[in-house]
């Protein structure tokens, strides 16, 4: 089936060149995405990489004023953010962070829902009472939920790459792709490729040629308290890193644990080899 | 080399010391992989995070009682009336099977004495799990001889300040730690 | 036969649970004294390795049933918060996934051991028969445990295996149907799944004891194919190879906890992220690396029913190798010719799991036509022809002399 969409693409391009034209034609592209994500330095990648609890916050914030309003993060509960190895926010912050929120409850004793402030142990809520309310809203697209983006995409690095990740330990091509399609968004498609209507262009766009979300940033959009740039490009990077904290809250403690673990066998594998050698040191073999 | 093999109880031989420092850093190794198998059945953050709850009890009038569920036990909230104050008042501690406040906002020693059992400065407020202390039965409200708590499992009694009187339960009700955060909101836990 | 005693009681309890239940001499016999090759190699070290493994899955996978929950809407939650609440449940699911992935790894090297020295010849063929029917249970087990994150991949890698068994003649849909429990993948699915993942384990285990006990009856093969003659052969098993499988296993598991640390989601797919939509076919589906090279034979052939028989009969196959191969000779270390064809069926393999990974498309589908034919080709034209053809170079007469010949060499070059 892909080989006669190909052909038949291949046809139509030919078609399309016919009327000579002084533009440059591309051809409808069928492999994504166009443009591989550039690498990002991340804090908390590598052994001993480490979330910056400062960037996680700004991250928050930028989820909370810009995303929230389209995308749920229901894994998440309040208390999350009061985390070691998270944003790390103090335990009356996170109190004060979750009662901005109006969370359904119920029934009451009379089987009515109600709404109250929300508690520390209260999932993030969602902008949208279902699935299809947030398609709906969304002309027809529902904007996914955030928990486990960041673990839940990455472009295909080629045969290479795939193996020296294995030593270089890179995981990180989530936040990667995050970043890329957020200042992705150029100004204009290019000429010849077909959008569809009410999308959006992004070369970096793992599932076709255009997406369903504009581009949800701009500078001086949202506005940091710790004078950090207010860019596009700087938004991008701490909600990407906050969208990696809250898919792998526990990275820290990980990387952490395995540092020590990976010691200590290798100090035991030591003492193995030493005693198999002393074992066996009588005998032919 | 094999020297020390004829010997009944030989000194350690440098072989023996790589023997046993194998031996004792592979136990470490052992334990250091048995505690997540075990500490993964502990109570989880989300558990943890359902400790307190909080209570309106505007709405409960002298002689009524409101049960919230509290870590997954009922907990019993009682608007007593100055009858059932006075009763418990009325009780010498000398008669009761149990003399320990068993409060855990007061220390360990604390004696059963209604002022020890109800809220400070609201003495009408009586907090308490509703878990009888004998099999972990849920005893009935305003039952029994003394107008308290009545356990239909065993046939515990409690009175109106939730001591044990009569029956097989060892201990008062449990007051577990609470507190007024507003004229209307109790926090529990 | 070196170090052999027999068992005896040092205490009075120990005598009275003796005279009941001869488990302590039982244990004795069989993994302290028990003789052993002495020139058994690394390669050897697989088969505790693997009963390391299976420990560890099932010890990991019975903790994780305590927080899991089966049920289409609440298993992907149900997995999260393992991973974010449960106390050091990110541990725990990344051990028991990744755990998944070295069990295979190790059983590879296991088999592919025995391809090469010949431990599957007789009178060693119920033994081998034995691992191939652990590997089968080995398969089933991970298919399924793979279903219960409920992810993209999850869902849409039960649609397509199960979708496999439509393929049979006259009763397919039906035995379909009654594998889904409906009509398509679904929650009916999902816990019959789980039912199973968590029985299988213990069938492998029971399997596993046999598969020790058919190996205990000749006594261990050893690099040269030559069997064990007289005690000067062997040692005891404990200490010489408890204390080498213990160091083997270390080392295996300095791998274990490079991946489960540091690259814990490099084997697995990024979408199985996402929760499982039935509308929605991810662009391309994929199975876990360990099923890479059976998909791609699978894909390879055109026809529906007859890949999902190449796809069976790939495994299949396994079984009749011990008379596929004609050899007199067991060890690959011997045969000149053989041991050729040996490592390009090893490149077969890794090249047939690339391809598995890839979409068919172009190139890789003639790829992987040429490659699939090549795997069958070894088993049922290289290995009965080399066998008969080939000149083996000459054995040794026994373990002994070909230790001391060893010694000697290096005695020689040193």
């Amino acid at each position: 089936m892909k080989l006669t969409a190909r052909i038949l693409l291949g046809a139509a391009a030919v078609v399309l060149a016919l009327p000579a034209s002084a533009q440059e034609e591309h051809a409808q592209p069928t492999h994504f995405p166009i443009e591989t994500p550039e690498l990002q330095r991340w804090s908390f990648a590598g052994p001993f990489g480490k979330f910056d609890p400062a960037q996680l916050k700004r991250g928050y914030q930028v989820y909370k004023e810009v995303c929230s309003n389209c995308h749920s993060m229901n894994l998440i509960a309040f208390r999350h953010l009061g985390d070691e190895g998270g944003p790390h926010f103090s335990e009356a912050e996170v109190r004060a962070l979750a009662a901005e929120y109006q969370i359904v409850d119920g029934p009451d004793d009379f089987g009515d829902m109600f709404e109250r402030p929300g508690r520390p142990s209260d999932h993030f809520p969602s902008p949208f009472a279902n699935v299809q309310a947030a398609a709906a809203a969304n002309g027809g697209a529902a904007p996914p939920d955030l928990s486990l983006m960041a673990k839940a995409r990455g472009a295909p690095r080629g045969l290479g790459w795939a193996l020296a990740d294995f030593f270089t330990q890179y995981q990180e091509g989530g936040p990667d792709y995050v970043h890329a399609l957020l200042t992705g968004y150029p100004d204009e498609a290019p000429a010849g490729i077909d959008v569809p209507e009410e999308t959006y262009f992004n070369p970096y766009f793992l599932g076709a040629v255009s997406l369903k979300m504009a581009p949800p940033l701009s500078d001086d959009l949202v506005e940091y308290a710790d004078g950090s740039p207010q860019t596009v490009d700087q938004y991008a990077k701490d909600v990407s890193a906050f969208l990696m904290w809250a898919a792998e809250p526990h990275l820290v403690e990980r990387k952490r644990l395995g540092f020590m673990t990976i010691v200590f066998l290798v100090v035991f594998a030591g003492l193995m080899y030493l005693t198999k050698k002393k074992v066996w040191s009588k005998v032919a073999h | 080399m094999a020297s020390t093999d004829t010997a009944d109880h030989p000194e350690p031989t440098r072989r023996d010391f790589l023997y046993i420092a194998t031996g004792a850093v592979g136990g470490v190794g052992a334990a250091l992989i048995a505690w997540p198998l075990i500490d993964q059945m502990n109570p989880d953050a989300a558990a943890l995070a359902l400790a307190t709850t909080e209570v309106d009890v505007s709405t409960i009038a002298p002689g009524m009682s409101l049960t919230v569920k509290w870590r997954g036990k009922p907990v019993f909230i009682r608007n007593r009336t100055p009858e059932e104050i006075e009763a418990a008042r009325s009780v010498p501690l000398a008669e009761l099977p149990d003399q320990a406040a068993r409060n855990q906002n007061l220390p360990l020693d604390a004696l059963a004495t209604d002022q020890n059992r109800a809220t400070p400065e609201q003495e009408n407020w009586l907090v308490q799990v509703g878990v009888c202390t004998h099999l972990g039965c849920v005893p009935l409200g305003e039952s029994g001889p003394y107008g308290g708590w009545f356990c239909p499992c065993h046939g515990s009694v409690y009175d109106t300040a939730g001591r044990i009187r009569s029956g097989p339960a060892p201990e008062n009700l449990l007051i577990p730690k609470y507190e007024f955060t507003s004229d209307t909101t109790i926090l529990i836990g | 036969m070196a170090g052999h005693a027999t068992y005896e009681p040092k205490n009075r309890a120990a005598q009275w649970l003796e005279r009941r239940l001869p488990v302590l001499s039982f244990t004795h016999a069989s993994f302290v004294v028990f003789p052993t090759p002495r020139n058994l190699n690394y390669w050897w070290n697989f088969g505790a390795i693997l009963t390391f493994m299976l420990a560890a899955q099932l010890a990991t996978g019975v903790v994780l049933a305590m927080h899991y929950t089966p049920h289409v809407d609440l298993a992907m939650s149900s997995v999260e918060h393992i991973m974010r609440d449960v106390n050091y449940g990110w541990l725990l699911r990344y051990l028991h996934g990744n755990g998944a992935s070295l069990f295979f790894f190790a059983v590879y090297i296991h088999i592919l051991r025995g391809l090469y020295y010949g431990s599957y010849k007789e009178p060693r063929e119920v033994l081998w028969i034995l691992g191939v029917i652990i590997f089968l249970l080995m398969i089933a087990t991970a298919f399924m445990g793979y279903v219960l994150p409920w992810g993209q991949m999850s869902f849409w890698a039960a649609t397509v295996i199960t979708n496999l068994f439509s393929a049979i003649p006259f009763v397919g849909e039906a035995v379909t149907q009654w594998l889904w429990g409906g009509f398509a993948v679904d929650n009916p699915t999902l816990n019959r799944f789980y039912s199973l993942h968590y029985l299988l384990p213990f069938m492998i285990a029971g399997v596993v004891v046999l598969h020790i006990w058919a190996l205990h009856v000749p006594g261990n093969g050893n690099p040269t194919g030559v069997e064990v003659k007289d005690g000067q052969d062997t040692v005891s098993f404990h200490p010489y190879y408890t204390i080498k499988d213990f160091f083997g296993l270390t080392i295996f598991l300095i791998l274990l906890a490079w991946v489960v640390f540091y690259v814990p989601n490099y084997l697995s797919h990024p979408d199985n992220y996402i929760p499982a939509n039935p509308l929605v076919t991810p662009a391309h589906i994929v199975p876990e690396w360990y099923f890479l090279p059976f998909y791609a034979i699978l894909r390879a052939i055109p026809n529906k029913l007859f890949g999902v028989i190449a796809l069976f009969g790939s495994i299949a196959i396994l079984v009749f190798v011990p008379w596929l191969d004609t050899s007199r000779v067991r060890s690959a270390t011997f045969r000149p010719i053989y041991r050729q064809f040996f490592w390009i069926f090893v490149a077969t393999g890794i090249g047939l799991g690339y391809l598995g990974s890839q979409p068919p498309e172009g190139g890789y589908v003639i790829a992987a036509r040429i490659l699939t034919f090549y795997y069958f080709a070894h088993f049922l034209i290289v290995m009965p022809v080399v066998g008969l053809l080939e000149r083996p170079k000459p054995l040794p007469t026994s373990i002994t002399e070909s230790v001391l010949a060893k010694g000697a060499a290096a005695g020689a070059k040193g």
